[in-house]
């Protein structure tokens, strides 16, 4: 578990948490699906992860929507998931990046609240071990397929990282 | 750079959210007749990046001013975005503007040539790079011209050796704008002040080391071979002129392929380099030279010289070409 503060947004720590070899993706997805509140969790499928810089700028951009009375989807957490697709549309950034059933690789993301108190309910609820969240360990569970189909790039996705962040600051524009 | 101005909370009230109220410090570099340009963070505290924020124009009216704003940053992000992913994204990153007469065909890409887009607020009026380790072209070659001034007495490097490394240097300002416009895109305001010099090994925002890139250009430079009498490593990097160039300010750029554009855009940094640097206008063909035959341009084939030949006649009539307004 690990808190991040981004700069300029002192007000909304990042509570982030990876985990992999889950083994109750359907049951987490089932709590987004029911609405139920103590899981406003953002959970990325961390194989469509490319680094820590991919995951902070959809964080930022997603707060800075929030900051601005302008969210598309429900929440900060939904739209941090939004935020990382590089198209307008909410359900299917959500099969994309958001946690499906047979997800194995999640990082969670809290905005806001105690750590204490969020990695206590992480750890309880979602089955799974928690790793550190480092671009090392992000390379060695990216599924580098998947990631090139999101974002239609045709080369490894270590060099399209400008194109990739790029596109997602000027989605909806 | 310029002297950093650290600016107080209640200073930076007329900031775009979130800027207002950031505890990070804003330090502005420089303010143009759009826009205002500070060095500070994002993402990471230790990444330093560059803010470019266009404050609303009181005098507009509100809605004109929205859209202003609005069309200027996207389009400027549009460009950047799109160069970086030249050669990487599918459909060519966006390459709907293909060049039909392109050379041949040699585009390298423009990543790591132009600053990456981090973030940006259409409605705010920000927009967030990368930031560009190193000093502009601007200075280096002013740097030099002084070293050139001083002849071989106490720089340790002859007149023949300042020269030879300003051709490379400008020959390197060529390439990159025929890269450019092989892309697509033409950048509406080239000056040596637009151009960075990124010393080698300052690359990735990540991995840079703001504090220690001089040394490590020291490092990392071989030497040019008339290195007469061995000078020491702070005065090497003071006149060595390797690195990569890149672009910045994209706010006036456009995409286009017209050789009429292109023309237009050599012809802008030819006379921008004319005033700024009279002492080494003579060595300016060495751009055209680059841009036209360049082993790293995108220009070396035909469109090159169709370029240099259109620039001709913008020369014989200026920038303008309607005579209307």
């Amino acid at each position: 578990m690990e808190t991040i503060v981004l700069p300029h947004l002192p007000d909304h720590h990042l509570h982030v948490c990876l985990f992999v070899k889950v083994h109750n993706a359907q049951f987490l997805r089932q709590q987004l699906l029911d609405g139920n509140v103590d899981f406003e969790y953002a959970f990325l499928d961390a194989a469509v992860l490319l680094s820590r810089q991919h995951v902070l700028a959809a964080c930022f951009r997603a707060i800075n929507d929030m900051l601005q009375d302008r969210l598309k989807s429900k929440n900060v957490h939904s739209e941090i998931v939004f935020s990382l697709s590089p198209n307008n549309n909410i359900s299917d950034s959500f099969r994309r990046f958001g946690v499906s059933e047979i997800t194995t690789e999640i990082l969670a993301v809290k905005v806001g609240n105690d750590q204490m108190q969020v990695e206590e309910h992480l750890r309880k609820h979602v089955e799974g071990q928690a790793v550190p969240f480092t671009d090392e360990i992000l390379t060695s569970i990216r599924n580098e397929a998947r990631i090139q189909r999101a974002y239609r790039v045709e080369t490894s996705s270590d060099q399209a990282d400008a194109f990739i962040i790029g596109s997602m600051a000027l989605k909806g524009s | 750079m310029t002297e950093p101005t650290s600016l107080s909370l209640s200073a930076c009230s007329h900031l775009p959210i979130p800027f207002n109220t950031s505890p990070e410090p804003l330090e502005l570099i420089a303010q143009g007749a759009e826009s205002l340009l500070y060095k500070t963070t994002f993402l990471f505290p230790s990444q330093p990046a560059a803010l470019k924020i266009r404050p609303v124009k009181k005098w507009r009216h509100p809605t004109l001013d929205k859209r202003l704003t609005r069309a200027r940053i996207l389009a400027e992000a549009r460009v950047l975005v799109k160069l970086s992913g030249e050669g990487i994204a599918v459909g060519g990153g966006g390459r709907k503007v293909k060049d039909p007469k392109k050379g041949n065909g040699v585009v390298g890409g423009m990543r790591g040539l132009v600053p990456a887009v981090l973030g940006l607020d259409w409605e705010g009026g920000w927009l967030v790079t990368e930031w560009i380790e190193g000093g502009t072209v601007k200075e280096a070659i002013y740097r030099v011209s002084r070293a050139r001034t001083m002849g071989g007495s106490g720089v340790g490097l002859s007149g023949d050796a300042v020269v030879e490394e300003l051709r490379g240097l400008l020959r390197k300002m060529g390439e990159v704008v025929g890269k450019l416009h092989a892309c697509g895109v033409v950048h509406g305001d080239l000056t040596t002040s637009n151009m960075m010099l990124r010393p080698f090994g300052t690359a990735s925002p990540q991995s840079s080391k703001p504090e220690g890139h001089d040394e490590a250009s020291a490092q990392l430079s071989t030497g040019p071979a008339p290195d007469v009498d061995q000078p020491k490593s702070t005065s090497r990097s003071q006149t060595s002129l390797e690195g990569d160039i890149v672009l910045i300010d994209f706010g006036l750029a456009t995409q286009s392929v017209s050789d009429e554009d292109r023309a237009v855009d050599l012809y802008v940094l030819e006379r921008a380099f004319g005033s700024t640097h009279p002492r080494e206008e003579e060595l300016f063909a060495c751009v055209l030279d680059a841009y036209a035959h360049g082993e790293g341009s995108g220009m070396n084939g035909k469109a090159g010289k169709t370029v240099i030949r259109k620039l001709e006649d913008v020369r014989m009539r200026g920038r303008k070409k309607s005579m209307l307004g």
